[in-house]
């Protein structure tokens, strides 16, 4: 398709704001960086609206199903005839999806972080910093197939820690970088194994082979068995592995709310928004595979997608940290969306899950990062992130108090907001596949109504504090980004989602299910009464409640003790068990051989220095002495043997 | 009558040759070396190296010995004596260069030399000039431009190594 | 001409000539004299390549050209070394072999 051509400059565009933001911008005034990389993404984000209006309302469609369309795809690496590497575009209803997520949320962020990032150090850095991430992901949910996404899945874990470790001089800031890069390499390794295997059994990269339900990819690999499952299960599990990293699934989840030491609205576009959902995005990318030749692994996403989400939301409870609180919240409905596509089926109405979740990763998107721009708008009035040390700040932020409203009423699953039609299909498609699933899942939603209203009531209401300074409403670039996701937030609920993006590609027509909604939505409500008791105005509720659950308060508090176990099991075994006798080897043996040669060469060169007596004629003498010696031995006493 | 002549001059290379490098005034010893050069240029005389022997007399009797005397003249006395050298020193080093003698000697003497050629040479100036301009086979061409090259890159060093200050 | 004399007594006494040559270099202290032992070395390998030249190979001037080549090193490599001498002795007022030894280990 010609028209799609244009998309290939979006990649361009924001690679060469991230070149000149980078190079030149510390030399030009900051203000410059920003605008540029804003007026990159706007243009970025106008090429994206358009490729998703051409392709969803004109060229998508071949007959009633939408297919992929590859502008191009260009040959990058060739090893042999079969193993190749391809660069290229794919468009399809999830990867349009994407873009528009991408470039909104991405667009949003710029906006809000012209005001927020003001007079920071590092301005343009930044902005350079958002520009290669904005473009790793793009150029990740455009891949043509796994390779290249594996690449860009890379890049964008690179510019995650960069931005993660923004605040550089910050002691906590460099650990949490370290500590998100070296979680999400970890399961990448998972991920690349998963990926080299799959090439293998499948002889290729390219998606558009490897999810074709009729193609040769499907079958492969399903009789030779490996711990009890298939090779292909195997390989999708260790892909899932990635995924989980990258998306924060338990017991991979450590790094998401450390990771919240970076800019807030870098934690709105990386880590609320964007990133965390390359996971999701990448089992929906499989999903064929997945369905067709990996049911068991399917099994395990779901699974592990439902515990996490309701774990998170118990330690969501808890937190004190509103940044924490809402990367708890986070984790959780990422949970949400990996059980979705974990309980989803193929085609038709058993496809449900599948447009459930990409459903809900588009609404969540929205809400989610409009309650991290608002968490950001309250820590620039007061600076302060404790919950503890804040309350009744809505006379002061009125724009932030309602936008920020709308995100809880939303993410509750409160109709009419967004949340709630997502929310609403993914546990329709619970419902059916798995009760007990579909149980953990509603009360989880009742715990996610209760910390956001406890998180709202506690900002917003609650005790009256006396602040050093009069907050004050953020400046206007950040407002107007508030507002847009607020609108987002509340009414993309009511886009007919099923109709562009489903598990075959058919449109799915899809309704609220009123005997799944009625329930859920009683839950959320319940949810929210909870809080407000609790919250909305000081009283010694709260802890009348913690101290009466007590003990299991506390391990909540401590997050299940999940950091401290990771400790222990790297410092206090790997560390102790094999680091330390590998480095006790390298230090003693390598080295001490090293050293040794060393040694005894320094030994004998300080013995035998004194010949270099620096005498000319010394040397002379020798040498003679020397060749007459040899010229001896050689003609009168070999020749004679 | 040759036999006779080649006799003076073998006599006399060794004669100074054995005065240059044991006299202990350093100008005589220079003057010493002068004669071994003359007695060298004679031989080639005597072999009918014209031009080479006439290169013999100028370059080394000419150049490099006023370039000795004139160092010896900077660099000391003209009345001093040098030391006389440790005895141990000596013998040591007569022994090594008599052994080295008597092996290239007993090397030499038993060794079978092929018979003399009796061609004349040809080593006039015009053949000379011609092979070291040539580059075909037996041409210099090329050494004779690197020796160019080196004398040009020894003439600049030694004007840098005996400026007076490094600046 | 030269038929009576032959040529292994032109490179015996090249032999002797250089061995002197090499005596001189082991014994002498003064680097002025230790470089005319040089230049007796190099005069008597000349003599060496002009009488093989001569007797064995006269229809080509190879060794001629050695000969002529040494020559022109010689004087280079004379001057370059003269040169030092004269900056060694403005440093350190003598120009003996056994002072310079700064190199040493």
């Amino acid at each position: 398709m010609e028209i799609f051509n244009i998309t290939g400059i979006i990649p361009i565009i924001l690679f060469a704001s991230f070149l000149f933001t980078g190079l030149a911008g510390g030399r030009l005034k900051p203000m410059v960086s920003g605008i540029t990389g804003t007026l990159s993404i706007f243009i970025v984000t106008a090429v994206s609206y358009y490729t998703a209006y051409k392709y969803f309302f004109e060229f998508g469609k071949a007959g009633n199903e939408y297919i992929k369309i590859i502008p191009f795809n260009l040959m990058w690496l060739q090893f042999n005839d079969t193993l190749f590497i391809n660069m290229g575009i794919l468009l399809d209803p999830i990867s349009v999806m994407m873009l528009i997520v991408i470039s909104t949320v991405s667009l949003m962020v710029h906006l809000y972080s012209l005001g927020y990032m003001k007079g920071e150090t590092g301005f343009a850095r930044f902005y350079s910093f958002l520009s290669l991430f904005t473009f790793s992901m793009i150029s990740l949910v455009i891949s043509t197939n796994l390779f290249q996404t594996y690449i860009f899945w890379e890049l964008v874990g690179i510019s995650s820690y960069l931005l993660i470790g923004y605040y550089y001089s910050k002691p906590s800031a460099v650990a949490a970088s370290k500590k998100a890069f070296i979680v999400t390499r970890f399961a990448d390794l998972g991920f690349l194994i998963g990926i080299l295997i799959l090439s293998y059994i499948t002889k290729t990269f390219e998606y558009t082979t490897l999810t074709d339900p009729n193609g040769s990819a499907i079958n492969q690999g399903s009789s030779v068995l490996f711990l009890g499952l298939s090779a292909m299960n195997v390989t999708l599990i260790l892909i899932f592995i990635g995924c989980a990293g990258k998306s924060a699934m338990f017991p991979l989840h450590i790094w998401l709310p450390d990771a919240m030491e970076g800019p807030t609205p870098v934690s709105a576009l990386i880590h609320a928004a964007t990133m965390v959902v390359a996971g999701v995005y990448l089992i929906a990318r499989l999903f064929p595979l997945y369905i067709f030749s990996g049911a068991d692994a399917l099994n395990v996403i779901a699974f592990i997608g439902t515990f996490t989400s309701l774990f998170a939301a118990l330690i969501a409870t808890t937190q004190m940290d509103i940044k924490r609180i809402l990367a708890f919240s986070t984790i959780s409905q990422i949970g949400f969306m990996i059980m979705s596509l974990g309980v989803s089926g193929y085609g038709d109405t058993n496809g449900l899950g599948f447009t459930a979740s990409m459903f809900h990763l588009f609404t969540h998107a929205m809400f989610k990062a409009l309650l991290f721009l608002c968490a950001g708008a309250v820590i620039h009035a007061i600076h302060l992130n404790n919950l503890n040390e804040m309350g009744g700040l809505r006379k002061y932020l009125p724009v932030t108090h309602i936008t920020f409203l709308i995100a809880c009423l939303a993410i509750s699953g409160i109709p009419p907001f967004s949340g709630f039609f997502s929310k609403d299909e993914i546990l329709t498609a619970a419902f059916a596949k798995n009760k007990l699933i579909f149980t953990t899942a509603l009360i989880t939603a009742g715990i996610t109504a209760f910390y956001m209203f406890r998180l709202y009531f506690g900002i917003f209401w609650n005790k009256e504090v006396k602040y050093d300074k009069t907050p004050h409403e953020a400046p206007k670039t950040m407002t107007t980004a508030l507002i847009i996701l607020a609108v987002g937030s509340a009414i993309t609920g009511f886009i007919p989602f099923g109709n562009f993006v489903s598990s075959n590609g058919v449109p799915l027509e899809s309704h609220i299910h009123f005997e799944i909604a009625i329930p859920a939505v009683i839950t959320a409500l319940v949810g929210i009464f909870v809080a407000y008791i609790f919250y909305k105005k000081e009283n010694n509720l709260p802890v009348r409640v913690s101290s009466a659950v007590g003990g299991l308060y506390g391990i909540i508090y401590r997050k299940f003790f999940i950091d401290e176990i990771y400790i222990f099991i790297t410092k206090g075994l790997i560390f102790r068990f094999i680091s330390g006798p590998v480095v006790w080897f390298d230090r003693h043996i390598v080295d001490g051989t090293m050293n040794g040669i060393a040694f005894i060469t320094n030994l004998v060169s300080e013995k035998i220095k004194y010949f270099q007596s620096g005498q000319v004629q010394q040397y002379a003498y020798v040498m003679l002495s020397g060749i007459i010696i040899i010229v001896i031995t050689v003609i009168y006493i070999l020749s004679n043997l | 009558m040759e036999t006779t002549i080649f006799y003076i001059f073998a006599i006399v290379i060794l004669i100074f040759s054995v005065l240059a490098v044991t006299s202990r005034r350093i100008l005589r010893a220079a003057v010493y070396f002068l004669f071994v050069l003359l007695a060298v240029a004679g031989l080639f005389f005597l072999l009918s190296f014209n031009f080479l022997a006439a290169v013999q007399l100028t370059v080394y009797a000419g150049g490099i010995i006023v370039l000795f005397i004139f160092s010896i003249m900077l660099t000391s006395q003209v009345n001093d004596k040098l030391e006389p050298i440790a005895a141990k020193k000596i013998i040591f080093s007569l022994l090594a260069a008599i052994a080295g003698a008597v092996v290239c000697i007993s090397a030499i003497m038993t060794y079978r030399f092929s018979e003399p050629k009796n061609i004349e040479v040809d080593a006039g100036m015009k053949t000379i000039g011609k092979y070291l301009l040539s580059y075909g086979e037996n041409g210099y061409a090329l050494p004779f431009e690197v020796i160019s090259l080196l004398l040009l890159a020894s003439l600049i060093g030694a004007i840098m190594i005996a400026k007076r200050d490094n600046t | 001409m030269i038929e009576n004399i032959g040529i292994e007594k032109f490179v015996i006494l090249s032999t002797l000539m250089f061995f002197i040559g090499v005596y001189g270099f082991l014994v002498r202290k003064n680097l002025i004299t230790i470089l005319i032992s040089v230049e007796i070395i190099l005069n008597s390998v000349n003599i060496n390549f002009v009488a093989f030249n001569k007797y064995l190979y006269p229809e080509n001037l190879q060794g001629q050209f050695f000969a002529l080549f040494i020559i022109a090193i010689a004087a280079t490599e004379a001057s370059v070394a003269i040169a030092i001498f004269v900056t060694l002795y403005r440093r350190i007022k003598m120009i003996d072999v056994e002072n310079v030894n700064k190199m040493k280990y």
